[in-house]
């Protein structure tokens, strides 16, 4: 580690030789990557939509599960990650776990939320139609949720994307591993490549997210 | 292995209540000082870019759509990427840690005070304007009040974001409560880490409470109300 003071070293910043010839070593570091990133995200959904639905459903469960959810998405990533460590060892479940925790807890208020804010009238009339209960929380209430809940789902993405970086503190090798090595070796080259490498694939599924909620809610575009 | 984490847990609570770990300058008191000196620095300077710009674009109705296109690109770059980029070029200090968690904070406080001003109701303003108040008395008198408890939990999940992530700064040689995380993980010292992550939460925790009591005492008891009956 250098001395402070703000001379910044340009000549470091781009080493286009490097860059080209990793191209297959980023291509591998992505796969992992994403892999982690997006089993967490729907295992975080999945659990999120029970939980929620469950929520949105018995009011006095609300407090307790945002109280947990709070908790939750406070623990620090890096304690969460180093603690699984002595358990499950340097493995994609150690990072896994706590992704989806997080993903989890963001998506929960995202769903009781979307589930809650259905107008009143569109529940009444349903009800009038005849649905029960479960049935109009499936096919009614959840629908309307949507937009929301794609919301939610599109930050827990995009942070679920960024924080796999470092699972690379501990040992696995995400693309964080460009910035464990790039600090080791002083290369700026690499850390950038792997900033832009990152903000790319979080902004693609950013992209598909936002598109496959206008598909999923044709009644919102006719509105508007 | 089950077992193994059970006596590291009795590890932590030994680690946590032993008074010696609390003192000097590697104890907790001088890390958990650290700590908040980053992540109140950070939320100033994030407060100071995204509260006016979220309030000028809310009140004006525009640039929202750039504005939620930058705040995603932000959220989209990697903080850790960022630190060490940062800690390379200007060295090691508080900047390398701050300029990073900036942009981590910016995009919540920024979507959500846009989104509080732009959803207030429109009547509300309407009337404040027939009844002959200018721009900015709109905006402060009628506009922030109403929309502060969406702005003041854009605040609470900014300073919740930034005190969690503030961990990282160790890794790079910086202080704070992520020491003992980092330097429990290289020396294997499962007491010391868990300390460390047992403080981190207990630091998020205190700060979610401290901005539930701001938002009991700052939001007025008729915006409490309509935000009850809607």
């Amino acid at each position: 580690m250098k001395p402070g003071g703000l001379t910044f070293h340009f000549h470091k910043v781009s080493d286009w030789a490097w860059l080209t010839g990793h191209i297959g070593y980023f291509w591998q570091l992505s796969r992992t990557h994403l892999y982690i990133a997006l089993v967490s995200v729907a295992i975080g959904l999945l659990l999120a939509l029970l939980v929620g639905c469950l929520a949105a459903r018995i009011p006095t469960t609300h407090p307790p599960i945002l109280a947990v959810t709070t908790v939750l998405y406070a623990w620090p990533s890096l304690a969460a990650f180093a603690f699984l460590l002595s358990i499950t060892g340097p493995s994609d479940t150690t990072v896994i776990i706590p992704l989806s925790a997080y993903a989890f807890a963001l998506l929960v208020r995202s769903v009781t939320e979307g589930i809650n804010n259905v107008p009143d009238d569109v529940r009444i009339a349903a009800t009038a139609m005849g649905y029960r209960s479960m049935r109009r929380l499936l096919t009614i209430e959840l629908p309307a949720a949507v937009p929301v809940i794609i919301a939610g789902l599109r930050v827990a993405t995009v942070s679920s994307i960024s924080l796999a970086t470092v699972a690379s503190l501990i040992g696995v090798s995400t693309l964080g591993q460009l910035f464990v090595a790039g600090e080791n070796t002083d290369f700026l080259t690499e850390i950038i490549a792997g900033v832009v490498i990152v903000a790319m694939w979080a902004l693609v599924f950013d992209g598909l997210l936002l598109l496959s909620g206008r598909m999923l809610t044709p009644w919102a575009r006719r509105v508007s | 292995m089950i077992a193994a984490a059970s006596t590291s847990f009795g590890g932590v609570i030994s680690y946590l209540t032993s008074a010696s770990n609390w003192r000097g300058s590697s104890g907790f008191l001088e890390r958990i000082l650290q700590h908040f000196e980053y992540s109140a620095e950070t939320l100033l300077i994030a407060v100071a870019i995204g509260l006016p710009l979220g309030l000028l674009s809310g009140h004006t109705g525009r640039g929202g759509a750039v504005l939620s296109m930058l705040s995603n690109a932000s959220r989209a770059l990697p903080t850790l990427g960022l630190l060490t980029i940062f800690a390379i070029l200007i060295g090691v200090g508080l900047e390398a840690a701050v300029i990073p968690l900036i942009f981590l904070a910016v995009p919540s406080i920024l979507v959500n005070t846009y989104v509080g001003i732009r959803d207030v109701d429109r009547s509300l303003v309407d009337a404040a304007r027939g009844m002959g108040l200018r721009p900015w008395q709109v905006l402060f008198r009628i506009e922030i009040p109403v929309a502060l408890p969406l702005i003041v939990l854009g605040l609470r999940t900014a300073a919740l974001q930034v005190v969690s992530t503030a961990t990282i700064a160790a890794y790079v040689g910086l202080g704070g409560l992520g020491r003992y995380i980092i330097d429990g993980q290289a020396s294997r010292n499962f007491a010391e880490l868990g300390a460390g992550g047992v403080l981190v939460a207990a630091f998020a925790i205190a700060t979610e409470s401290m901005f539930l009591v701001c938002q009991w005492f700052l939001v007025s008891p008729g915006v409490r109300a309509r935000a009850r009956t809607s």
